[in-house]
């Protein structure tokens, strides 16, 4: 059998969902923003909900996402999407609504916002993308910074004299009445992308059942900030993200 | 039975990541010599007989950029 003779359009197994637009994305290679939208895209593509979907994203790489996927979309403040979201879902009860944040922008100048929407239990979807730096602004050091982890502004490695520790905030979110579905994923195998899918479905329908908000962490890569290669970045995520950050549900009730 | 798969990969939208090509079990993927009109690599079938259309290379692209075709022989 040729290759030719396998390629037609009914051996098609998988491809691009028409949730996604055209565009190409601004994100660096091998970036997990993408993968992350593309799982978001698929969802909503298999729940059939396109156009009950509003969207809220944040300052950061990711301001652009609503670029990416063929739904409504809002932008928000730097850090202030759940604010937003609450607002748009209390407005528009029967429509599902997600915040799509970064870790500068969720885990620092909103953590106020994301803490009071998951106390009130907003009945909203967070994805939360921690790579532990500022991706866009040039790889600064952010709150999730790892203890000794070089960045722009930690250039000795990060210092808990000087600078603290790691905020987990997934565990702070984890350990708040409003929240009932709390998760830490990853992006990097093909398993992980699959668990990750299943967790972010899980979040959307826990939005339409009104149990309360939803928080999906996905422990991510910016390459270019911890100047690595794309393979490189996953393998460093594994081995020095993932004892800070461990994978798992954390509150599923 | 035996499955027998073939990727096709959009090279304008592919930037070279080379993630596809390390989770591919049967390392069918490999990047080209040459590159696109952003100067990336791209992903291609070097080995196009070894595939079985498992999908893990588009399940983990970033750029959604690989489509996955399988049959059954």
């Amino acid at each position: 059998m040729t290759i030719q003779e396998i390629i037609q359009p009914k051996n098609n197994v998988y491809g691009k969902t028409p949730v996604l637009t055209d565009t190409v994305m601004h994100y660096c290679p091998g970036c997990s923003h993408g993968t992350v939208h593309k799982l978001i895209a698929e969802v909503i593509d298999e729940m059939g909900i396109q156009d009950r979907t509003i969207g809220i994203s944040p300052v950061g790489c990711a301001v652009f996402a609503y670029n990416y996927l063929h739904i409504d979309w809002q932008q928000a403040a730097h850090g202030r999407a759940p604010a937003l979201a609450t607002a748009t879902k209390r407005l528009n009860p029967d429509k599902y609504v997600f915040t799509y944040q970064g870790d500068g922008d969720l885990a620092s100048i909103g953590t106020a916002e994301i803490m009071h929407a998951c106390n009130r239990g907003e009945n909203i979807v967070v994805v939360f993308i921690n790579n532990a730096i500022y991706g866009m602004t040039g790889g600064q050091m952010a709150p999730t910074t790892l203890i000794g982890q070089v960045t722009s502004t930690t250039p000795y490695g990060r210092t808990v004299e000087l600078n603290g520790y790691p905020l987990r905030i997934t565990e702070l979110l984890a350990q708040l009445e409003g929240t009932c579905y709390v998760t830490r994923q990853s992006v990097h195998t093909p398993v992980a992308v699959r668990k990750a899918k299943r967790a972010i479905r899980k979040a959307f329908e826990n939005s339409a059942l009104k149990k309360g908000t939803s928080f999906v962490e996905v422990v991510g890569t910016c390459n270019s900030g911890w100047k690595q290669t794309p393979v490189e970045a996953n393998n460093w995520m594994v081995e020095y993200m993932f004892p800070a950050y461990p994978p798992g549900d954390l509150k599923d009730r | 039975m035996a499955l027998k798969g073939a990727i096709v990969v959009d090279t304008t939208k592919c930037k070279g990541c080379s993630v596809c090509a390390v989770n591919c079990p049967t390392q069918v993927i490999a990047l080209s010599k040459e590159v696109n009109a952003k100067g990336y690599p791209f992903a291609f079938m070097q080995i196009p007989g070894a595939c079985t259309g498992c999908t893990n290379c588009a399940t983990v692209c970033p750029d959604s950029c690989i489509t996955v075709y399988r049959v059954k022989v």
